[in-house]
């Protein structure tokens, strides 16, 4: 998606922030956690939240929770993660793509590919590994978004004078195939898809740095790429690294694991055991908000993983995100904004508008 | 949670009400797009607009339909259709935040879904609803359909109820597996014709144990599915004789099938012009059908049947004279109608038009109105006609297809319901907070082989 060029010179050196959700919510069967817990999100002033798909006991589906959320919330921007293996392109689609409705313009993808015996036992596929998982990824990217221009804008018309509801001129098909050298069983899909275009005409798309490369998901494929290192010392250089490969069109979003001082007890006491592979930051707030501020400098946002949601919030609202507000390091939220005009990405055409190969000429 | 006795009743007991639900089509003739009232069948505020109205009338539930691929008509997407429509669960899950009590139901497929990422994709949506989800069983065999899915055409029309049970009771043995609503959870496993799960479920139980079933199938067989599985029949029989008899004859399914008389409701599909008085009333119909129903709408009815452009025709006139060039084996895409015997037909309709001296137009709207399935007149003297069928048990309730988006309901909430529930048929209030306890449906048993499984481990 090569639309961001005014990205970088629009938001000049201000950043985002996002959050995850992670299990939040899930409390023996009350969803008002949920609520609660995306709009204290939103109110700290975070730009995003996200919502993992993780096989964790008790953890209902990532984009049904994230659809919940979006008519509770005005300008958060909701994401959850979609797994692209194990799931049909065509419903992954069109379930994003009513994200986007139920959002109003404030959905985004984070797409993940699955690696566990498990998922492909459960829906009695053969267990799919290694190159074959990103390439599942970029198939399922490609589906979504060819699906999602399928309609082109203005392709519901609703012409009482000649009884037309569509413009057929302006559905396609998306006639997509699995490339000769897919490693796992090919499938086509032929749209166009069921819903209308998704209101930012086409969702952020997001993915993990791992799955990004040569034969794999394509750094066009993505808006903006998930960045990780083992410590917050790496993450500065990782961060350069990943943003050299991708180009400047492509949002760079750094991972942090964030533990606090909190109540009265020590961050360090609370971080024993957990390990997630993440740089974590574990100390005060304020050592916090100086390390966002130079993270900010070199990623577009940052993705904070708390350690206890409840407990993390609190303190990211009254200490941190002000005081980096304070410093010019956040960009103000756009109210009434979508997900794209936060990552600075402007409204694509469909790529089928231009196209002579419509539905109707039958090409 | 409402315990009902757990003696299977061989005799049939009317509750003496009756319920609605709405089922927001957003798609197809039935919906009018062309009124300056005429909402958008996509954005959410339609949706938040409909739910909303139907909750403050005490609706049980709210229906939305599954589409797997745009219909098409001589080929193509057809311009006069009305399509375009969101995810039925991703669409009701956001609905679970904006309503408190009505029961949200998901249409959904057996054929192009995998049993266990559908039976916790339901959960999910039962959970984050604190237990008012319901799905709606459907099941295709079209390979055309196919297309859109990894795994293509695969299932022979034959095999396909055979293939929807497995799937449900594969999705009700996930849904069992969890021991209390704390856990642990059971893995579940299922060797079938076209699939396999292996699966050790995340979700527990939901404040309503599991989602309500629906079910939509028609034909015996479709029937005895339902008798076996469904809490709810969305029935195609609205008419008080025919849903009398259907009601006669799913209470012998039931029974047949080891289950109570009481053990499935029905819920007849229907529409609803209502108006102070029975003129007013009357001269709302001409104007729905007018618009639902225009005459490019007409020709492209018979086109469907016809295979052929027919736009030359006069729709105020008679049907075509020349034959249709449909073969036996084609098919109108999406349309249901694949095999029909396009000539037969034809010579069959213009029989019928010329004996009832029905122009196309006329003809066209009298076999897509839902003739049947609507309910026309004043406020009190349908909720007369409607109490009549609670007194003698023809329906449990009602299914509508509002057919003006999203005012559609508004009548029926302001006008319709007070009148019911002066005449004590129709709920007061919701008798609990999810929807097995508002339709008053029995805690379902554990399936044997889950109850099992948990004894085993």
């Amino acid at each position: 998606m090569s639309t961001t060029e005014a990205r970088a010179t629009e938001t000049g050196r201000a950043g985002f922030l996002a959050i995850e959700l992670d299990g939040a919510g899930w409390n023996g069967g009350d969803f008002a956690g949920l609520a609660e817990a995306v709009l204290a999100a939103e109110s700290a002033g975070f730009h995003a939240a996200t919502f993992t798909d993780a096989p964790v006991p008790g953890r209902a589906n990532a984009l049904q929770r994230a659809a919940f959320a979006g008519p509770v919330t005005r300008s958060i921007a909701l994401v959850p993660e979609v797994d692209t293996v194990y799931t049909e392109p065509f419903h992954v689609a069109t379930q994003l793509a009513s994200l986007d409705y139920v959002t109003t313009g404030r959905a985004g993808w984070i797409a993940t590919a699955t690696d566990s015996p498990e998922a492909a036992a459960a829906v009695g596929r053969s267990d799919v590994t290694g190159a074959a998982l990103a390439q599942e990824a970029a198939a399922s990217i490609e589906v979504s978004r060819r699906l999602w221009d399928s309609w082109e804008d203005d392709a519901v018309i609703r012409d009482v004078a000649t009884g037309r509801y569509i413009d057929v001129d302006k559905l396609h098909y998306a006639d997509f195939e699995t490339p000769a050298d897919f490693a796992g069983p090919g499938y086509s899909v032929k749209g166009p898809s069921i819903i209308p275009r998704p209101l930012q005409g086409q969702l952020p798309v997001l993915a993990t740095a791992s799955l990004l490369g040569e034969g794999q998901v394509s750094a066009e494929a993505v808006d903006a790429v998930l960045v990780s290192a083992p410590t917050t010392e790496l993450l500065a250089a990782e961060i350069r690294d990943v943003r050299s490969r991708t180009g400047a069109s492509v949002a760079v979003i750094a991972e942090l694991d964030v533990v606090l001082h909190s109540r009265g007890q020590a961050a360090a006491e609370r971080t024993a055991g957990s390990h997630s592979g993440r740089a974590r930051y574990a100390g005060a707030a304020g050592g916090l908000t100086d390390l966002l501020e130079s993270l900010l400098l070199e990623a577009d946002g940052v993705r904070l993983h708390p350690a206890s949601l409840a407990l993390e919030l609190d303190e990211l609202s009254r200490l941190v995100l002000p005081e980096l507000r304070r410093r010019g390091a956040l960009r103000p939220p756009v109210q009434d904004g979508t997900f794209r005009d936060l990552l600075g990405l402007t409204r694509p055409v469909s790529r089928y508008s231009d196209s002579s190969a419509a539905v109707a000429a039958g090409n | 949670m409402t315990q009902h006795s757990s003696a299977k009743s061989e005799a049939f007991v009317p509750s003496g009400k009756i319920q609605f639900g709405v089922f927001f089509q957003g798609v197809n003739s039935g919906t009018i797009w062309k009124a300056a009232e005429s909402g958008s069948q996509t954005d959410f505020e339609s949706f938040r607009r409909i739910v909303q109205t139907a909750e403050r009338g005490l609706f049980a539930a709210f229906f939305l339909g599954e589409g797997l691929r745009l219909r098409e008509h001589l080929g193509r997407p057809h311009a006069l259709d009305v399509v375009g429509r969101p995810d039925a669960q991703t669409m009701l899950a956001a609905l679970a935040s904006v309503t408190r009590n009505i029961g949200l139901v998901a249409t959904q497929n057996t054929t192009y879904n995998d049993p266990a990422d559908l039976a916790h994709r339901l959960a999910s949506l039962d959970l984050i609803s604190g237990g008012r989800a319901a799905w709606n069983i459907v099941t295709t065999d079209n390979a055309w359909t196919g297309a859109n899915f990894r795994r293509g055409g695969y299932l022979d029309h034959a095999d396909r109820y055979k293939h929807a049970e497995a799937f449900v009771q594969t999705a009700k043995r996930i849904w069992d597996s969890w021991e209390t609503a704390e856990g642990p959870a059971r893995r579940v496993r299922h060797e079938g014709q076209h699939y396999t799960v292996d699966v050790t479920p995340r979700l527990p139980r939901s404040a309503q144990y599991r989602p309500v079933l629906f079910q939509a199938g028609d034909s015996p067989e479709g029937r005895d599915f339902a008798a076996r599985q469904a809490d709810v029949i969305f029935s195609a029989h609205p008419k008080f004789e025919a849903a009398v008899e259907f009601r006669k004859d799913l209470v012998a399914r039931s029974l047949a099938a080891g289950r109570g008389a009481n053990a499935v409701q029905i819920m007849p599909a229907s529409e609803f012009i209502l108006a102070p008085t029975a003129e007013e009333a009357a001269a709302k119909k001409e104007w729905v059908r007018s618009l639902q129903i225009g005459p490019q709408q007409a020709l492209a009815y018979l086109e469907q049947f016809w295979g052929l452009e027919l736009s030359e025709y006069d729709p105020d006139g008679p049907l075509p004279e020349i034959d249709p060039v449909v073969e036996e084996t084609s098919e109108t895409r999406g349309s249901g109608f694949h095999g029909a015997k396009a000539r037969q037909l034809a010579d069959q309709w213009r029989a019928e038009a010329k004996d009832k001296g029905l122009s196309i137009r006329q003809f066209v709207t009298s076999k897509t109105a839902r003739i049947d399935a609507t309910f026309t007149g004043s406020y009190s003297a349908v909720a007369d006609q409607l109490a009549e069928y609670a007194r003698v048990g023809a329906v449990d309730g009602f299914n509508i297809s509002p057919w003006l988006i999203p005012t559609g309901l508004d009548d029926i909430v302001n006008h319709l319901v007070p009148e019911l529930q002066e005449r004590g048929v129709y709920p007061t209030e919701y008798t609990g907070s999810t929807l097995r306890e508002n339709l008053g449906l029995e805690t379902p048993v554990r399936s044997a082989e889950a109850a099992e499984a948990v004894r085993a481990s």
